[in-house]
């Protein structure tokens, strides 16, 4: 599609999107993306309903094709490849609203976390250490996914993009419609997964979570980048303070 | 007694056709929200297959007389062969480049791949209807009063053989797995690194398979292949399939079993003549008061 092959990032950036125009349709979600991501990092992308985070996750994980900009990953790019095949380049995405296959045990739904891998052994010790982090897991492993709480399939929707052993973790929302301790929960989670050496991509709406086991983030308005900085900087901005966590 | 017994026999005979036929509508309407109006014409392609196949080696009557199982399984690999590859070029050409049109679109380029094909064999064949090889060692057996051909018990016990390896290919396989991943949320199953083309492709497969199998043996059956044969099995499977609940394995397979044994009741009941009108009645009851089937589940309706 597009003339110039050369690697777009420096090779210390885990990911970078550079202008990234998409959406649906005629109706562009976001407007021009430019944003990084280094490896070992958790980042936050944080912003309103509607400002286009969903979209760039989807765009990312190639759901959605990138109108323009340029997208790379580990010094390659990945705008125009196939879903399934960004997959097995190191990147997962626990998509918005879990969307669990309901109809599916949760065992299966593990495994086609693990669609792309052949190594039997390996997917089943790596099945083990996701029901080890999620014990509530293990006893539903028969169950059908569509009979768990919400908390429970959030659990199976992380545990399933952590089958594919993902270099980079792409999360849309995992707090959404979860109790506090459960996403307390969840958020414990995600250091974890961060420190067992994922870097995490992390949309929320919880801006105030989020920007605290985030080391840097990103304000999304109207799908364009209005702010950018360290996590700390970001608590203590007004715009973040008034807009985002809900202070006066 | 006898009678209502061989009535039985026939409903279980014609039922697993189409049983076996049905779940070619139920799996490519899983993954892809479409009926393949199509579907019939694989199946009467795959008797074709089969026939010419047969055609071909019809002076070879040294390997007819000593192995008929041979000959018969040959025939049926040919029958199966011939509609995967159909169903292949069909969902490339005809359905694929219509992914993201309107729901509609991909249905009526399936109503016109299916005159296409069904006018090409009339023409192919000069409308007439091909006598297929006698290669089914005729003979019955007795069960109690009642006298069962041979090529019955075949067909009863190979449309169960087929519902069986298709149940543990979606149920226990990888690719079965995926292949209910994608019928349930397709970009999420992309999002799990399925590829979603090949195993739409995949599903295609499967119901053609069936199809072109089922095709064979029904030409054994009736002794003869003709293009129009794939029409009233084609839509009394799909009515099989609306039956038991459109998607659902399962449901296809009772479909099946349920409207063979109807039809072959109602011929002794109402009359032989009505026989089709009662599939098409029970169409249109479950349409009407049904519509999601008995196994089916309920819906929200789409735009």
């Amino acid at each position: 599609m597009r003339e110039d092959a050369a690697p777009v990032v420096a090779q210390s950036a885990h990911l970078e999107l550079d202008g990234v125009v998409s959406g649906y349709g005629q109706i562009m979600a976001i407007k021009g993306i430019t944003l990084q991501v280094q490896t070992g990092e958790i980042v936050a992308l944080i912003g309103a309903n509607g400002a286009g985070k969903s979209t760039t996750l989807r765009t990312i994980s190639g759901l959605l094709r990138p109108r323009s900009g340029r997208i790379g990953f580990e010094g390659e790019r990945i705008d125009a490849v196939a879903p399934h095949k960004i997959v097995s380049r190191g990147i997962s995405h626990v998509p918005e609203g879990r969307a669990i296959f309901s109809r599916l045990t949760v065992r299966e739904n593990l495994e086609m976390g693990a669609f792309q891998r052949t190594d039997r052994a390996g997917i089943e010790a790596d099945l083990d250490r996701v029901v080890g982090i999620f014990p509530r897991l293990r006893e539903r492993l028969k169950q059908d996914g569509g009979t768990l709480s919400g908390g429970e399939q959030q659990m199976l929707a992380i545990g399933r993009a952590l089958m594919a052993r993902p270099r980079l973790l792409l999360m849309d929302e995992p707090s959404m419609g979860l109790s506090p301790v459960l996403v307390e929960t969840i958020f414990n989670t995600i250091i974890d997964i961060n420190r067992n050496g994922t870097t995490i991509l992390l949309v929320e709406q919880n801006a105030a979570m989020a920007l605290q086991v985030a080391t840097r983030g990103y304000v999304l308005e109207s799908g364009a980048i209005a702010l950018e900085a360290s996590a700390a900087e970001l608590r203590a901005s007004d715009l973040v303070r008034k807009t985002y966590l809900g202070e006066v | 007694m006898e009678q209502w017994i061989q009535l039985t026999i026939d409903g279980i005979t014609l039922g697993g056709v189409y049983a076996v036929i049905a779940l070619g509508y139920t799996l490519v309407y899983g993954v892809l929200r479409m009926i393949n109006f199509a579907h019939g014409e694989l199946f009467m392609m795959g008797a074709f297959g089969g026939f010419y196949t047969l055609d071909a080696f019809e002076n070879h009557t040294t390997m007819n007389d000593s192995l008929p199982s041979l000959t018969i399984a040959l025939a049926i690999f040919a029958g199966m062969g011939t509609s995967v590859i159909l169903a292949i070029l069909m969902e490339r050409l005809a359905y694929r480049p219509l992914r993201h049109a309107p729901r509609l679109a991909p249905l009526i380029s399936a109503i016109g791949v299916s005159i296409l094909l069904r006018n090409l064999m009339l023409r192919w064949t000069n409308a007439r209807r091909q006598v297929f090889p006698q290669v089914f060692p005729r003979g019955s057996i007795e069960i109690g009063d009642v006298n069962v051909t041979y090529i019955r018990i075949f067909l009863v016990a190979l449309s169960i053989l087929f519902m069986l390896l298709l149940y543990i290919f979606i149920q226990r396989t990888k690719t079965g797995t995926a292949i209910r991943a994608v019928a349930e949320d397709r970009d999420t199953a992309a999002l799990m690194g399925i590829d979603v083309d090949r195993t739409i492709v995949l599903t295609f497969v499967s119901g053609a398979a069936l199809a072109g199998a089922a095709g064979v043996c029904y030409a054994m059956y009736t002794t003869n292949a003709a293009a129009g044969m794939g029409f009233l099995p084609g839509i009394k499977a799909f009515t099989a399939a609306v039956l038991g609940g459109i998607g659902s394995v399962p449901g296809a397979m009772f479909g099946g079993y349920f409207l063979g044994l109807s039809e072959s009741y109602s011929t002794k009941l109402i009359g032989a003549q009505y026989k089709d009108v009662v599939a098409f009645v029970l169409l249109v009851l479950v349409l009407i008061f049904r519509p999601w089937g008995f196994f089916g589940k309920r819906e929200d309706r789409r735009a």
